[in-house]
């Protein structure tokens, strides 16, 4: 199958959606379609060949914020010659109620589209002023996907769409044979936790409390902090006599990452809420780490309602302390969960995500019958 | 002079509005050509379940007590006519499948099998999604005061929606093939 997905947001600029396209694209491409990214990009980048820049993004103040978005008529001419030249079974746009290359490829284009709603935002104003305008473009749209139930539900409440719910993949190989950091996890056992360390629903600081008291009762035991964050106000959170067994590593690479997980005994995902799906539990998952969990509604559907990782009540320390005990002094149950989590996070593996995309994609292609995807004047 | 000018705006109101209305009727038109081709997926989807389910039930690897049972599902959901009939039929074929691979699915030989088992099922629900999503599409265009007065629609009914249990069983974790180096003793 010939597929061309589209990205509204620059490539050159680190972000979940250019990431989603980007796997996704890997994963079709092994399953042996044949793929063509089209994307906002500066001119000095170097892409691999399956990806086409539609030129430079341009900040403009978007929803609130200052967004780099590709627009205008120039860039919808390039978008149309990109949907001639490419001669698509099915175009796949990501983000479309975004206003830029998504929506300009489904105002441009005729036939088979698919489209992939990746925001969750329950009070999206942008979205509910434009929802008129953007339901012309979207009545195109064969098909929508949304990565999450947050995310399908915006798209129903703003565009009254419906979606199918594909989760986002992850490389579980990749996660898979990482080796620990060296002298970790050590005798005395170690927790683990990665993400924004400066962001309050990331909840480190439910971690930070137990640890100061899991670490009286422990005396070898250790914490290992990974993520984005000013480390000197993270250890200032911890008890005096606590400090030195804080190990903090800061941002870390994608393959220290996957070091990382393998590196304790122990992870621990102490979000508050507001995770759509948990990605960084997925990665943890694929490296078989035993995952402890705060019990919001994404990670217990991760987590198989607690059979592939235990579940502690969101934001108490108390509760994070427990299980965390119980789990440290229980190898046959660690090993248990490993298991267990390996099993489950197949389901979010990428060729298992994408092969599931292709059936929308079978889906919306006429019976019988079909031709590529065309470029008209736009209505 | 101002009679001239006076005709010439009406001209263009006249045109404006006239090509307005053709691109309203031509959305429209685009629309139940969308409902066209996700009926036909819809149907072809269902089609496809109720074979790979005879198939299943053909193959006896869920021994013969399920095998009837999903036969006669997928007889019934064959032989329905009338639509809510159908709804019906293709409900109760949801559920069979559900109840059936949940009871004897982890013990049972014939991966392929039930992987395409559990594919059919997951497009069915996905069709219909995108078929029930289409008609809303409609619903909403056709609502229109416009659209409505100006029988912009022309003859075409207004479509209806496709109600039925969709929910495809749970994928079950022998679906999967066996990662290398994990051991197969939890099975």
């Amino acid at each position: 199958m010939r597929v061309g997905l589209v990205c509204p947001y620059s490539w050159d600029v680190p972000g979940g959606v250019q990431q989603h396209v980007g796997d996704l694209a890997e994963a079709l491409m092994e399953l042996g379609h044949e793929v063509s990214v089209l994307t906002p990009c500066d001119a000095d980048t170097e892409l691999p060949a399956h990806i086409v820049s539609a030129g430079r993004a341009v900040p403009v103040p978007y929803n609130g914020s200052v967004a780099r978005l590709a627009f205008g008529l120039r860039t919808a001419n390039r978008v149309r010659r990109w949907v001639r030249d490419g001669a698509f079974d099915v175009l796949h746009v990501h983000e479309p109620t975004a206003p830029s290359l998504s929506l300009l490829a489904c105002w441009v284009a005729d036939g088979p589209i698919v489209a992939t709603f990746h925001t969750s935002n329950p009070r999206s104003r942008a979205m509910a002023a434009s929802a008129g305008m953007l339901q012309t473009a979207l009545e195109k749209v064969n098909g929508s996907i949304a990565v999450s139930e947050a995310a399908r539900k915006t798209l129903v409440e703003h565009l009254g769409g419906d979606a199918v719910l594909i989760p986002n993949g992850v490389w579980t190989r990749r996660y898979a044979d990482a080796e620990p950091l060296p002298g970790w996890p050590g005798e005395g056992g170690a927790i683990g936790f990665l993400g924004r360390m400066d962001e309050p629903r990331k909840g480190l600081a439910v971690l930070l409390e137990a640890f100061n008291d899991l670490g009286r009762r422990r005396r070898d035991l250790r914490l290992l902090l990974a993520g984005p964050g000013d480390a000197a106000e993270v250890r200032a959170r911890v008890a005096p006599d606590l400090r030195d067994r804080v190990t903090v590593l800061g941002r870390v690479s994608d393959t220290d990452k996957a070091r990382v997980y393998r590196s304790v005994d122990v992870f621990c995902a102490p979000n508050l809420g507001g995770e759509s799906f948990g990605i960084v539990l997925a990665e943890a998952m694929s490296a078989g780490a035993t995952v402890l969990a705060s019990d919001i509604p994404a990670f217990r559907h991760v987590l198989r309602g607690g059979a592939a990782g235990e579940l502690f009540a969101v934001g108490r320390a108390r509760s994070l302390a427990g299980r965390a005990a119980a789990l440290l002094d229980d190898p046959a149950r660690r090993a248990e969960l490993s298991r267990a989590a390996l099993r489950a996070v197949r389901a979010y593996d990428w060729p298992a995500v994408a092969a599931d995309v292709v059936r929308v994609y079978e889906t919306v292609l006429p019976v019988g019958a079909g031709g590529p995807v065309g470029a008209g004047s736009g209505r | 002079m101002t009679e001239a000018l006076a005709v010439v705006c009406t001209l263009l109101v006249l045109l404006s509005v006239s090509f307005y209305l053709s691109w309203r009727a031509s959305r429209l038109d685009r629309l139940h050509t969308r409902l066209e081709t996700a009926q036909a997926a819809l149907d072809a989807a269902l089609a496809r379940r109720g074979a790979v389910v005879g198939e299943l039930a053909a193959s006896g690897v869920l021994g013969p007590a399920a095998s009837v049972l999903l036969a006669d599902a997928a007889a019934r959901a064959r032989r329905a006519g009338e639509r809510a009939d159908r709804e019906v039929a293709e409900s109760n074929l949801s559920r069979v499948l559900r109840a059936v691979l949940a009871e004897t699915g982890a013990a049972a030989d014939g991966g392929d099998l039930l992987a395409e088992t559990y594919a059919a099922a997951r497009h069915v629900h996905i069709a219909r999604r995108f078929h029930n999503d289409t008609v809303t599409a409609i619903h909403t265009a056709r609502s229109s005061r416009l659209v409505g007065a100006l029988h912009l629609a022309g003859h075409a009914r207004l479509p209806a929606y496709f109600e039925m249990d969709d929910e495809p069983p749970a994928p079950l974790d022998q679906h999967w093939p066996d990662l290398p180096g994990e051991g197969g003793n939890e099975r």
